[in-house]
């Protein structure tokens, strides 16, 4: 009973977010080198903003959107009472610790078992945003999924403008076009060091937004 | 709606047009066989397709009398502005400006508009609004580029929502004799401008040889700005029935209302190329953005509004 209930108010809010990003932001997915499909898929994104995992999500088909999960930090989203809420029943987040990590709460084990799940994530390598422009150097966690989960596609996406949306430090958004673009998935190649494949990761993602770095 | 006969007559009038040119678009597609040709087909095509929602949905909001006007242009207003926004950089500092702009100034014009208040709606973002705006920026601190920055989002403002704010503002005009009517006005500025940018386009893709202003706008011609802007205003003064001018004086005002469209399409031409774009966004198939349609109208609004409150109340 009472779940069918919060399943059903999950659903309206969830249409609530999807319209009210769509209308902030007028954001649609360009699949610029892949197709959307429902394989188990890692979207990694350049990250600027607090909305862009929720960006990411809303731009995705519906059909994929219900499979993929963002992976967020777990310190941002337990606070208070709406983001805990959004985060369980909304976007159905995979929560990782990012500061004291230790080797019981290492954040990858949350994430391996979401993809052992079945589901598909929403990942940003560089830990934290990025206040203008270019992409940061990519932690090592990116590398660590491609060698246990060698199967999965490992898909760079750049998000455009959507810092704007809501820069750092800002509570209330303000409307602009963003965009999403999703590029050639990338799997680890055989013997592919981890500083050779976290380069070439950032080096897809930058591509994808037209910076040579 | 009371249904007046001469606003069925003008609804017929474009739904006329809008079947004339998709059975020619339809001709065309069979008959062009050259690999430019048929990009240009298909761009008019789409163009057309995109006339058809843009005429159901006006349609509808005229339907819903002055409160649906006012939604539908308080909803472009905003789509516009988010195009505009978008294009033009600002910094960190307008942040909050913006959100005032976005959310406040904008709903409070058309509301003053809904109501209408014509003593506010004419000066709110003018003056209360263009002096607040500053203000909210300077608190931020950030004195980079601070006159370029107000300059920006106040011709944002002014451009998106307080030009375009006119056209419903149009329900309210008090003209003698012709209570309740108003809505014919609003359909006739914006048959008269779309058509004048329909007609440049004819005239210019068919005749045009020489460029007016090839460093802002590759695709206007002398023969589509003549063309265009002279039937176009023979248009308007075939519509005279439906307004409360005689003939000549709305072929006069229509001239007036080509010119200052065509002026409007010019200048934002130059802004979009400013900024490095070709479209201010991609809404609307084939036409770009919304602001891409409404350039026009954003120049003649205004000066058929006070015009018309100059010489006919």
């Amino acid at each position: 009973m009472d779940c069918a209930r919060t399943g059903r108010e999950g659903r309206v809010i969830k249409f609530l977010v999807i319209g009210f990003v769509r209308i902030l932001t007028g954001v649609r997915a360009r699949w610029a080198g892949a197709e959307p499909s429902a394989r188990q898929r890692i979207y990694f994104a350049n990250h600027t903003s607090n909305l862009d995992a929720v960006v990411i999500w809303a731009a995705l088909p519906g059909m994929l959107r219900a499979s993929t999960r963002p992976v967020a930090a777990q310190d941002y989203w337990t606070k208070g009472v709406t983001r805990p809420y959004l985060a369980r029943h909304v976007f159905n987040a995979v929560l990782i610790e990012r500061k004291n990590i230790t080797v019981k709460n290492n954040p990858l084990t949350p994430m391996l078992a979401a993809l052992d799940a079945g589901s598909s994530l929403i990942i940003f390598p560089e830990g934290g945003r990025m206040a203008n422009g270019e992409p940061g150097v990519f932690k090592s966690g990116i590398f660590h999924l491609a060698s246990k989960r060698p199967e999965v596609e490992f898909v760079p996406v750049w998000i455009d403008n959507v810092n704007r949306v809501l820069p750092k430090g800002e509570i209330l958004p303000v409307p602009m076009l963003g965009s999403v673009t999703i590029g050639t998935p990338l799997t680890l190649a055989e013997g592919e060091a981890k500083d050779e494949f976290l380069a070439r990761a950032r080096a897809a993602v930058c591509q994808l937004g037209g910076i040579t770095g | 709606m009371n249904l007046d006969q001469d606003l069925m007559w003008l609804g017929a009038g474009v739904g006329g047009v809008l079947v004339f040119a998709s059975v020619v678009g339809a001709i065309l597609a069979m008959r062009v066989k050259s690999e430019a040709g048929r990009a240009t087909v298909a761009n008019l095509n789409a163009r057309t397709r995109a006339w058809w929602v843009m005429a159901l949905v006006f349609a509808t909001a005229l339907a819903g009398g002055r409160m649906g006007v006012v939604v539908l242009f308080g909803l472009l207003s905003f789509l516009a502005l988010r195009e505009f926004v978008t294009l033009t950089p600002t910094r960190r500092g307008d942040h909050r400006a913006l959100f005032w702009a976005f959310f406040v100034i904008t709903p409070a014009q058309y509301y003053f508009v809904g109501t209408g208040w014509y003593g506010m709606s004419a000066i709110f973002i003018p003056v209360y609004a263009f002096l607040f705006l500053p203000v909210r920026a300077v608190l931020a601190g950030d004195c980079e580029h601070f006159l370029e920055r107000t300059a920006k989002v106040q011709w944002a403002l002014m451009a998106c929502v307080y030009s375009l704010s006119y056209v419903p503002a149009l329900m309210s005009l008090p003209i003698a004799g012709y209570e309740g009517k108003n809505a014919k006005l609003i359909v006739y500025l914006v048959v008269v401008v779309q058509m004048s940018d329909v007609l440049q386009y004819v005239w210019g893709k068919t005749l045009g040889r020489h460029k007016i202003a090839p460093l802002v706008s590759p695709s206007k011609t002398w023969a589509g700005f003549i063309g265009g802007v002279l039937s176009a205003s023979a248009l308007g003064a075939g519509l005279w029935w439906a307004t409360p001018f005689s003939p000549w004086q709305s072929g006069a005002i229509s001239l007036a209302l080509t010119l200052a469209g065509f002026g409007g399409g010019l200048v934002m031409s130059a802004i979009k190329r400013d900024c490095g774009l070709k479209d201010f966004g991609a809404l609307i198939e084939g036409h770009g953005g919304v602001m891409d349609r409404m350039d026009s109208l954003c120049f003649s609004a205004p000066v058929f509004f006070h015009v018309v409150r100059y010489f006919f109340t």
